[in-house]
């Protein structure tokens, strides 16, 4: 156990995150054990309120758990973790730098020079399919282009772990999976750690190794564990038509949809 | 052709207007014609008036003293609201402590400091300049504070998870959301510091626009109030001009519908 916590690129040991007052407070997750090896890609999957964003913005040190601890690579995490890369559901771009000025600002911000820097960035946003569209403010892009803006800004500091939290949520069906195939393929090429978190379980099955299910909240926890079978590389339509895929989905909306109507019913009560 | 059609009323309403003026005054409908041009003169006599004052030469030098005034003012005014609405929006306490003392200062009438301002720094320039500057650097300061304040947490997040250090992030994220802050407030703090200039010169001075329009009203001379209120409105209306050009030079990363609003 202690040998693969150290091994860990991030692990979460007992972790507890409350809001507010101590005494009193509204605990969004608690007891939280949760490992991410290297290179290894895994879901969170729960009902809406189970505190998955609370958890990835843990591992990011973007808030302090309030019990337990964050160990990134072995080491306790004590301020934000730059060791990550972090792509927010919400638009989250400078929406007065060009889409090229966006990247290159993440390779500047490491001390790369300026010239270099968006000479890279170019190479970062051919790679996300939008060399045409490099001088473009965020305004003029889709919301699926900016996401690509989003990816190619966090991958061109080549984190070692990436954070996800519904980052193709807002995006229509068709571009989700566009954007989850470009990511696969990303991926494939070097492959970080990743904390992808999603309350579409069909995606979280086609894209990730392990999808990890969270309880309805408050004081939301980890309730199962699922390996995902499937080979790589995948594709996001394809993968859906396999029978393990099926499978596997049955196995965890089992277990899924008893939260789902549990944290529903909370939604109703309230 | 919209843009025609509107350019065409615009100018179709002044043009009534000016007529409307123009058949009051000169035929006998309200009274007697010189009786009422002692009171409201007329468009022609107006427009004569303004001739010859830029025909002599005369109203340039006013001009230009006016000018120099509103960008002084303008300067001084904003680079002190820009410099204290980063420092108090970066800290807490000292925005806290001093918060009673800004709005009261804010609060104040400036026409009373216009006398004070004379006494401290004479008839010249800078007592105009220094009330411009009251009235700039409040409405700066609050757009500067505000803009600063109200950065987008997650673009802030965002650029925290990028690694920017705090110089970097005033640079990239904290500069540019307060400068669409001062950019919204433009036409406003630029209108200040005319009006500062200008009150400041009628209360006290021996050059400028204001000056010129006081000086006509100490001698009832109508005509000349007119022309002087009529030269410093299309002085306005240029200024606003080139400050809507600045403005959509530096802000072309803003959503298209803000820019058509205004053009």
């Amino acid at each position: 156990m202690d040998q693969a916590t150290s091994l860990a690129a991030v692990a979460l040991n007992d972790v507890a995150i409350t809001f507010g007052p101590k005494v009193g407070g509204y605990t969004a997750v608690s007891g939280i054990d949760l490992s991410v090896r290297p290179g290894e890609f895994v879901a969170i999957v729960g009902p809406t309120g189970s505190g998955k964003s609370t958890i990835l913005n843990a591992a990011a040190g973007l808030l302090k758990p309030s019990a337990g601890q964050v160990k990134i690579f072995g080491n306790d995490l004590t301020s934000l973790n730059l060791r990550s890369g972090y792509l927010f559901q919400q638009d989250a771009l400078m929406p007065w730098k060009t889409a090229l000025d966006n990247v290159a600002v993440a390779l500047e911000s490491k001390g790369v020079a300026r010239s270099e820097a968006l000479q890279r960035a170019k190479e970062w946003l051919g790679r996300v399919g939008l060399s045409a569209f490099v001088d473009r403010y965020p305004h003029m892009l889709s919301g699926g282009q900016r996401k690509r803006v989003a990816l190619a800004q966090v991958l061109i500091r080549d984190p070692e772990i990436l954070l996800m939290d519904e980052p193709f949520g807002p995006l229509d069906a068709q571009t989700r999976q566009i954007m989850g195939n470009l990511l696969l393929n990303l991926w494939a090429t070097d492959r970080k750690a990743v904390m992808f978190v999603t309350h579409d379980l069909e995606e979280a099955i086609a894209l990730a190794d392990r999808v990890v299910l969270m309880s309805a909240g408050p004081a939301a926890g980890i309730i199962g564990d699922f390996a995902v079978s499937l080979p790589r590389p995948r594709d996001i339509a394809e993968v859906r038509m396999e029978p393990t895929f099926h499978h596997i989905h049955k196995e965890i909306w089992a277990s899924l949809r008893v939260e789902v109507q549990k944290a529903y019913s909370q939604g109703e009560g309230a | 052709m919209p843009r025609l059609k509107l350019t065409v009323l615009q100018i179709g309403v002044g043009l009534i207007f000016l007529l409307l003026w123009h058949v009051l005054t000169v035929y006998p409908i309200s009274g007697t014609p010189k009786q009422v041009q002692f009171f409201f003169s007329t468009p022609l006599d107006v427009l004569k008036r303004c001739w010859t004052l830029f025909a002599s030469g005369e109203i340039w030098g006013h001009l230009w003293i006016t000018l120099v005034e509103t960008v002084l003012a303008f300067l001084i005014g904003a680079g002190g609201g820009i410099i204290f609405g980063f420092l108090f929006a970066r800290k807490e306490l000292l925005a806290a402590v001093f918060d009673p003392y800004i709005k009261a200062a804010n609060a104040l009438p400036r026409v009373v400091l216009a006398p004070i301002f004379a006494l401290w720094f004479g008839l010249g320039i800078w007592s105009k300049v220094a009330l411009g500057f009251t009235l700039v650097f409040f409405i700066v300061f609050f757009n500067v504070y505000q803009g600063v304040r109200e950065v987008s947490p997650v673009v802030l997040a965002n650029a925290r998870m990028l690694g920017m250090n705090e110089r970097q992030l005033l640079r990239h994220v904290y500069w540019p959301s307060a400068l669409t802050w001062v950019f919204s407030s433009l036409h406003t703090s630029v209108g200040f510091a005319l009006v500062g200039a200008v009150v400041g010169e009628y209360l006290g001075s021996s050059a400028g626009l204001g000056y010129k329009i006081h000086e006509a009203e100490s001698v009832f001379d109508v005509t000349g109030v007119f022309a002087g209120m009529l030269i410093l409105s299309v002085f306005v209306i240029l200024i606003d001009m080139l400050v809507t050009r600045i403005e959509n030079s530096f802000l072309v990363w803003r959503p298209q519908t803000s820019l058509a609003a205004r053009t």
